[in-house]
């Protein structure tokens, strides 16, 4: 099987012979429709190109990411340090590939956190509607009410400053509108047809939700959720900045930057590299989710 | 309350009452088992509230309503589904846009958990007239008669007794509606079914229903034959109405 | 003539070459109502588009000649297009929700319409569009003026939808399916009422529909189109009597309300009818 999946007219047959084939179809069509739409491909390979950064950052460092220089501080970039060294002549490019991994890891943990909740939270309020509505929404409202950065704050600074605790207080801070948007998919499916269909079938509320409605908001959940990443990075790197996210000496993004602020106008390049890093990461995840967005239009069914 | 043993449908007294409107005001009517009963009138006249009702899908409902001697109750039931399915008018919004065709006839099955999940599929397809090519396919693949013919399958794949059918050819071109409606009278001779049927066209309905209902302002105004019907023998003004609508080339 | 088409073929991008809707359809059209009725896809509401240059972006028309009035509509200029379009043609649509501004009140829309060709005071066009509205058959003119378009019905907006197409007083209607989405009494008054107003003012009126019947009744001519060509043009009083095999099948596969028959004949597609 792994050979017909690079077989073309086997993906794109009309009439499929097993639902194996019909899913790998689909998908297909899908690649090939994200595929055609250029800013897209380009935030989808950075967005690559990033991970395996991560993951291969002991292979492509070229210094230890803690380790200090005094001798050797806030040097620009040469030979030796290609992206220069910091206030302590630690490698910033060795930094910023292990920053990568924090940064990133992060993100998917909000997500990866966050998404489940808001798609459950808002497909349960959608589909019960009356009592379960009423409250679910007005737990989010709640949540929606505060400025999201005073809000994890507090909670960062109730419990105690970390990455641990920033995950958690992103997470707060950016569920609500998943469950917002899961609650407006589903008030428009549920009264579809092909659910009162499944309903006559004697599904259960709990399999309508999971099997039928859910993988039908998944689509617009997974492009709000690429184009919130580059919020969520900027906002971990917020959180690193004022101290309460990554604690020194984890070459967390936003606090390399917090650290070198001090630096700015004689030695401008050591924050702005960061800098640079938070930029390019939240440009590479907005440009492949409006690509997304395109290539999973519901009109194209 | 006593039923000739033979209807397999009775409607007694249904009343549906939406937030600030009647919208069904006491309909009475029975169709005997293997029978087809057809329902026609204006949008708004009620008529697929009723139909609803019976499907279990609108609990909000007085009355009494019975389907193969078993009183329904308000709430969903299980045994409905054995007994109960339903076609709907709009075969683009009746098929879930990311599920293969496969995928919506076994779903009834696996709630069901009913076993023999392959053949059954391949002998609906066969019933209906698809090929077993267009097994793995999307909705979106699918022309909208083909798309009718899978929900029709969908419908039938539980072996139910009783097919409701709401307006089922009025979203389709003429000539696909003329399959459709050749594939129901055979599917109705071959599974012995008995039909309830919705329209607002008076000759699809009197083409397949030889009992057809007027209903008008939540009332059923008006029950005769077919052949009354095509012979103009109305007793109630809104059906007299209702034909005279009717456009045919002469 | 008002309306001269000859040689239209519309035509899309495919994956392989080009997907051909409409090939060559000639057809003409006075100060009558010409009926243009055909299946879904058969190209009939890209043929009355194009007409109006209003086909979608990557459709791309050819035609010996198209033209309006005598104008030709695929030479044209944008500002020329933009004085046929809304003035001197008409086009109604078969749901006015989509037709309508959601958030100026009917009144509003026609008024304004009403000012796109004349010249006058705001309170010359409110005056113009209430008694449009009584043209239109509307009871309460004065009332339906002020609401929006969610205020109402189906058969209301539509005659809303048709006061501001008449308002500019065109010289041409193009009807898509006005009344598909109607009751059929709702459906009967509103052809009735703009068999009175095409016929009062002397306009000529292409009404596309899939229902044979309905254009049977209502038109003086039919063009009968099958997957983009016109297979059969015939005066609608001798539908009845159509010659294409495709127009006989169309007729015969309808159940009748006065003719019952036990089974629909099926329609069997002879390749023959695209040559």
């Amino acid at each position: 099987m792994t050979a017909r999946l690079f077989d073309r007219a086997w993906l794109l047959s009309d009439s499929p012979q097993s639902r194996t084939q019909a899913a790998w179809g689909r998908r297909y069509r899908l690649w090939r429709d994200f595929r055609a739409n250029r800013p897209a491909l380009i935030g989808f390979v950075t967005v690559m190109a990033l991970l395996l950064c991560a993951i291969f950052a002991p292979l492509l460092a070229t210094h230890d990411p803690v380790a200090q220089n005094l001798g050797q501080r806030l040097q620009p970039p040469s030979a030796a340090h290609w992206l220069g060294t910091d206030e302590l002549g630690r490698d910033v490019y060795s930094r910023l590939l292990y920053g990568a991994r924090i940064t990133l890891g992060m993100v998917l943990a909000v997500v990866a956190l966050v998404a489940p909740v808001g798609l459950a939270i808002g497909c349960i309020a959608g589909y019960y509607r009356g009592i379960a509505d009423v409250v679910l929404m007005r737990v989010t409202d709640v949540f929606l009410a505060f400025p999201r950065l005073i809000l994890a704050l507090a909670f960062v600074a109730a419990i105690k400053p970390g990455m641990t605790s920033a995950v958690i207080a992103i997470a707060l801070t950016t569920w609500p509108p998943y469950a917002r948007l899961a609650r407006a998919e589903t008030l428009t499916i549920r009264d579809a047809d092909y659910i009162a269909a499944v309903r006559m079938a004697g599904a259960s509320p709990g399999r309508i939700i999971l099997r039928h409605i859910m993988p039908l908001c998944l689509g617009s959940l997974i492009v709000r959720v690429t184009l919130d990443m580059s919020s969520i990075i900027i906002f971990a790197a917020s959180l690193g900045f004022l101290g309460m996210g990554a604690q020194a000496p984890s070459p967390e993004w936003g606090t390399m930057i917090a650290t070198a602020r001090r630096f700015l106008l004689d030695q401008w390049w050591v924050p702005l590299i960061p800098g640079i890093a938070i930029l390019v990461a939240s440009l590479a995840f907005n440009m492949m989710g409006d690509g997304l967005r395109d290539a999973l239009d519901p009109k194209q069914g | 309350m006593s039923t000739p043993a033979n209807s397999m449908i009775v409607v007694d007294d249904l009343r549906v009452r939406f937030a600030d409107f009647d919208a069904v005001r006491g309909v009475s009517f029975r169709v005997p088992a293997g029978g087809s009963f057809g329902i026609v009138g204006e949008s708004g006249s009620g008529k697929s509230t009723v139909m609803r009702a019976l499907a279990g899908l609108n609990t909000v409902w007085d009355g009494y309503l019975e389907v193969a001697g078993r009183p329904l109750g308000r709430g969903p039931s299980p045994d409905l589904f054995r007994l109960v399915q339903m076609v709907f008018q709009d075969p683009y919004g009746s098929l879930h846009p990311r599920q293969t065709v496969d995928r919506a006839l076994s779903e009834p099955l696996l709630i069901q958990g009913l076993g023999d999940i392959d053949r059954r599929i391949r002998r609906i397809l066969d019933d209906v007239a698809l090929p077993a090519t267009a097994r793995y396919r999307y909705p979106h693949q699918l022309s909208g008669g083909q798309r009718q013919r899978v929900a029709i399958a969908r419908a039938l794949i539980s072996e139910p007794s009783v097919l409701l059918l709401d307006e089922p050819t009025s979203a389709l071109d003429v000539s696909v509606q003329a399959e459709i409606l050749n594939l129901l009278a055979d599917l109705r001779e071959e599974h012995g079914l008995t039909y309830l049927m919705v329209s607002h066209n008076l000759a699809v309905v009197a083409h397949l229903c030889p009992t057809v209902g007027v209903m008008s302002n939540g009332e059923m105004v008006e029950i005769l034959s077919a052949e009354d019907l095509r012979a103009g023998r109305t007793q109630s003004p809104q059906t007299t109405r209702l034909r005279a609508l009717s456009t045919e080339l002469g | 003539m008002l309306v001269e088409i000859s040689g239209l073929t519309v035509s899309f991008p495919a994956r392989q070459g080009r997907h051909v809707a409409v090939r060559d359809v000639s057809m003409t059209l006075g100060t009558e109502k010409l009926g243009i009725v055909g299946e879904s896809g058969s190209g009939k509401s890209l043929t009355a588009r194009a007409l109006l240059r209003l086909l979608p972006p990557a459709a791309e028309a050819t035609a010996k000649a198209l033209r309006f009035d005598g104008i030709d509509v695929l030479a044209a200029s944008e500002k020329q297009m933009g004085q046929i379009r809304g003035r001197r043609a008409g086009l109604i649509l078969q749901d006015p929700k989509f037709s309508l501004n959601p958030i100026m009140t009917a009144g509003d829309q026609i008024a304004e319409a009403w000012r796109n060709r004349r010249k006058g005071s705001r309170r010359e066009a409110r005056e113009a569009a209430i008694d449009l509205l009584a043209q239109v058959q509307i009871r309460d003119p004065r009332r339906v003026a002020d609401a929006y378009p969610h205020e109402l019905s189906g058969g209301m907006g539509q005659r809303v939808m048709i006061a501001m197409m008449l308002a500019p007083d065109p010289e041409l209607l193009i009807a898509d399916e006005p009344t598909s989405a109607l009751d059929a009494s709702v459906q009967a008054e509103i052809l009735k009422l703009m068999e009175d107003l095409v016929s009062r003012r002397n306009m000529g009126l292409m009404l596309i529909s899939h229902d044979l019947p309905l254009v049977g009744h209502f038109c003086d001519r039919v063009a009968v189109m099958y997957a983009g060509r016109v297979v059969e043009e015939l005066a609608a009083s001798e539908l009845a009597k159509a010659q294409h095999p495709y127009t006989r099948a169309l007729l015969d596969c309808m159940p009748s309300l006065t003719h019952p028959r036990p089974r629909l004949p099926v329609m069997v597609r002879d390749p023959a009818w695209l040559a």
